[in-house]
């Protein structure tokens, strides 16, 4: 399964929500403002990095480069592009966005 | 006293507007319309603070690009505001350090408050208004 999340994690309980749901193997696709998530020394930083364990991470490239964070991605975080956004919904038998 | 007295009068009032900024650019469209708001209060030459705290210290980063999602990249904007005689630019300590943040990522040169200071600069102000 496919989670989708747009809202940044200090703003909004969107992405925990998210976590605390997300099954073994599940992708999570991080896009908008929820890309703030997985930059160096955030709030979520801790929370993402053990996430990645059993979960696998994305987050939005051209996202990350428009609020100037594209230099600060964790590591162990894939990061797509709009092409690779597609990708993953096709890949994926179910989306979920968390709104 | 006629009508056109009054507001002569009323113009040369000068008021503490204090903008508090509390979210991230681009997700939602607060961040863009609050700096538009910004300008022409100060078109009014009013006294103006821009206050940043929450994500909306993210506002203030440099190194945007925003070619990718084909929005305005406002975050320029900033650097004009001392141009409308805007100086007064404050950071929340602890926002920035929730989110790894140092003054030599921002677009601009800030004063950093602690949270009792800001505290203290917004009972000052005769206006407040939340973006």
């Amino acid at each position: 399964m496919l989670h989708i999340v747009n809202k940044s994690a200090t703003d909004r309980g969107s992405l925990e929500s998210c976590l605390a749901m997300a099954t073994k193997g599940s992708a999570v696709l991080l896009i908008e403002d929820a890309v703030y998530a997985v930059t160096k020394g955030g709030a979520a930083a801790a929370k993402i990095q053990a996430a990645a364990a059993d979960l696998k991470i994305y987050a939005l490239g051209p996202d990350l480069a428009a609020r100037g964070m594209s230099g600060r991605v964790l590591d162990g975080v894939n990061v797509v592009d709009y092409g690779g956004f597609v990708d993953l919904v096709a890949e994926h038998k179910s989306c979920q966005s968390w709104l | 006293m006629s009508e056109m007295d009054d507001m002569d009068e009323g113009s040369g009032i000068i008021k503490k507007f204090m903008f508090l900024n509390r979210k991230a650019p681009h997700g939602t469209v607060y961040a863009l319309e609050g700096l538009e708001v910004v300008l022409i209060t100060a078109a009014f030459d009013q006294d103006v603070s821009m206050v940043f705290t929450d994500d909306g210290v993210y506002q203030l980063i440099k190194g945007v690009d925003t070619k990718g999602i084909e929005v305005k990249d406002f975050s320029k904007t900033y650097r004009a505001l001392d141009g409308y005689d805007i100086e007064k630019l404050y950071v929340d300590q602890k926002s920035m350090d929730a989110r790894g943040l140092t003054e030599e990522d921002l677009i601009v040169d800030v004063t950093v408050l602690s949270v009792d200071e800001m505290a203290n600069l917004m009972a000052e102000q005769d206006v407040v208004i939340s973006f």
